[in-house]
């Protein structure tokens, strides 16, 4: 998303490596999400641990996300493993973390209740904004992140850290949704050229020949 | 001589891409067979469908959950995934690793959802004996397998909940060693009659497990002889020490290189998304060994180029048929 670069991992579903967290066989999959910058993601180069409070937050609001994107009901006994490293941090990485674990989950043949896309949008100078750069996200004014899941149109992610009058933050959402929309348009149109890569390698479609 | 080490640059998607070049493929097929996640499927005229892996129902619509091919059978309708986890289905050849000795079972990795059990009950006695397990048996349990080891097992039973029971009762299934494991994504593994392999020209044992483990050995006509004797002291007469069997003679240069060539006409195999099966190894051993490619350049794009061609060609020759 713009110049903002992000790297998606997805292990699993693989046997619960811990074994207290173990869940009862109803409740289904447990997700792990961890989220880091790179060292050199920003233009100040500042070494960033995994473990503090800023990466920890945004791990929690992505495993929240893809708890209700994941079908985890398939998947009792098990646990899935996101890992989601920022190599180019230019304002809105949650959400492009979180398109890019989305994307990984699909490729890695998890089901998924829907394709969910994320976007932020802000409002700077009586204007709405979508998806800020790192420019206009420091500009002070309120960054909104969403998830939306389209074809069930249903919102899962809403994030917000300052104020906004009701009637603009109506725009705003609205703008963030219609954002989301067409990004989930571009990822399922990247998805599906990538499944049909595949099937052409292994020979399972006829019209492959030339 | 060259430098020991080459180093290329990484270029995502080159290896589809070389394959789709043999194959001339200038745009991807747009077929209505694909789906991906959250397309709806077409169940037209199509009244009480079966819904099957994959899918959901939303509003009485059929909706796919995964990327894939949309298969019908009859009424059934399901969506293929061409990259996922291992799934077990009943009696196939699997090989894994023990990764952990729990009271009366040994939990082995198959590299799938969930780690499977092979329980102590399920595994044959040396000489087949057929008896119940005792206590002592339960503490001599390291003897047969330990923590790491390799072995190939067949599923007995897939429960509800994905939890995979395995059984080795038969002489072909057990303890793996002295050869070369290489990992394959599952989905290139097509379920066959056979998954033992002997290649007698080339003196080399073959084991495709469906979970994508393929075991490559050179071939030791003593290994049901070994295993039997080494497995009678510890399981008969519960006398642990005994319990190793003699090692093998080390296999020479020639029979090593025989199995690093196949092990690797499995990578390119795999390197270019074409199905991993004897034939296909083989030929693609073959063609290496013909244009007398050194080992270690079966692996490069120059290689993988010209197995591209040879699938090409294939493909050709059987669509004319």
């Amino acid at each position: 998303m713009g110049n903002t670069k992000v790297l998606a991992a997805v292990f699993g579903p693989h046997a619960v490596t811990r074994r207290s967290e173990q869940r009862s066989a109803e409740e289904g999959a447990i997700m792990v999400c961890e989220y880091a910058m790179a060292a050199f993601s920003t233009s100040e180069r500042r070494r960033r641990g995994k473990g503090d409070r800023r990466s920890t937050e945004l791990s929690m609001a992505i495993r929240n996300t893809l708890e209700q994107a994941v079908m985890t009901e398939l998947l009792p006994r098990s646990q899935i493993d996101v890992y989601v490293q920022v190599l180019q941090a230019d304002g809105g990485t949650r959400c492009a973390a979180i398109n890019a674990a989305v994307l990984a989950l699909a490729a890695a043949g998890v089901p998924l209740r829907d394709l969910v896309a994320s976007v932020a949008a802000g409002h700077l100078d009586g204007t709405p904004l979508l998806d800020l750069n790192y420019t206009e996200d420091s500009g002070g004014g309120p960054d909104l992140a969403v998830a939306l899941a389209p074809r069930l149109d249903r919102l899962v992610l809403v994030q917000m850290d300052s104020r906004l009058p009701v009637d603009t933050f109506q725009t705003v959402l609205e703008l963030a949704r219609e954002g989301c929309k067409t990004i989930s348009g571009i990822m399922r149109a990247k998805l599906l050229e990538h499944t049909q890569r595949l099937a052409v390698a292994r020979g399972l479609v006829g019209g492959g020949q030339g | 001589m060259d430098a020991a080490v080459r180093v290329r640059a990484h270029q995502p998607g080159a290896d589809i891409a070389l394959i789709e070049r043999a194959l001339n493929v200038q745009d991807a097929p747009n077929s209505e067979q694909f789906v991906c996640v959250g397309d709806e499927i077409p169940t037209e005229g199509e009244e009480g469908f079966l819904r099957g892996h994959g899918t959901q129902v939303v509003d009485g619509k059929l909706v796919a959950t995964v990327c894939g091919l949309v298969q019908r059978v009859n009424k059934l309708i399901y969506v293929k995934t061409l990259n996922s986890r291992y799934n077990a289905e009943q009696g196939d050849v699997v090989v894994g690793r023990v990764a952990d000795v729990a009271g009366k079972a040994w939990r082995v990795d198959l590299k799938s959802r969930q780690e499977a059990k092979l329980l102590l009950s399920a595994v044959h006695l040396p000489g087949g004996i057929q008896r119940r397990r005792n206590a002592e048996d339960e503490l001599n349990m390291r003897a047969f397998f330990r923590e790491g080891e390799l072995i190939s097992a067949e599923v007995q039973s897939v429960h509800g909940d994905g939890s995979v029971a395995l059984h080795t009762r038969s002489a072909k299934y057990g303890k793996l060693v002295c050869g070369q494991l290489v990992e394959v994504p599952p989905n290139l593994i097509k379920r066959q009659k056979q998954h033992f392999h002997t290649i007698e020209a080339l003196g080399v044992e073959l084991i495709i497990g469906c979970n994508g483990l393929v075991w490559v050995a050179p071939l030791r006509p003593d290994r049901a002889a070994a295993s039997a004797d080494g497995g009678a002291g510890a399981g008969a007469d519960g006398d642990a020490d005994g319990a190793e069997p003699p090692p093998p003679p080390p296999p020479s240069r020639v029979q090593l290189e025989v199995v690093c060539r196949l092990s690797n006409a499995i990578r390119v195999l795999t390197r270019l998304y074409m199905h991993v099966y004897p034939a296909a190894v083989l030929a693609v051993y073959e063609a290496a060994a013909d244009n007398g490619v050194a080992l270690r350049d079966m692996l490069e794009p120059e290689f993988l180029e010209a197995v591209a061609a040879q699938e090409a060609q294939r493909r050709g020759s059987a669509m004319q048929e």
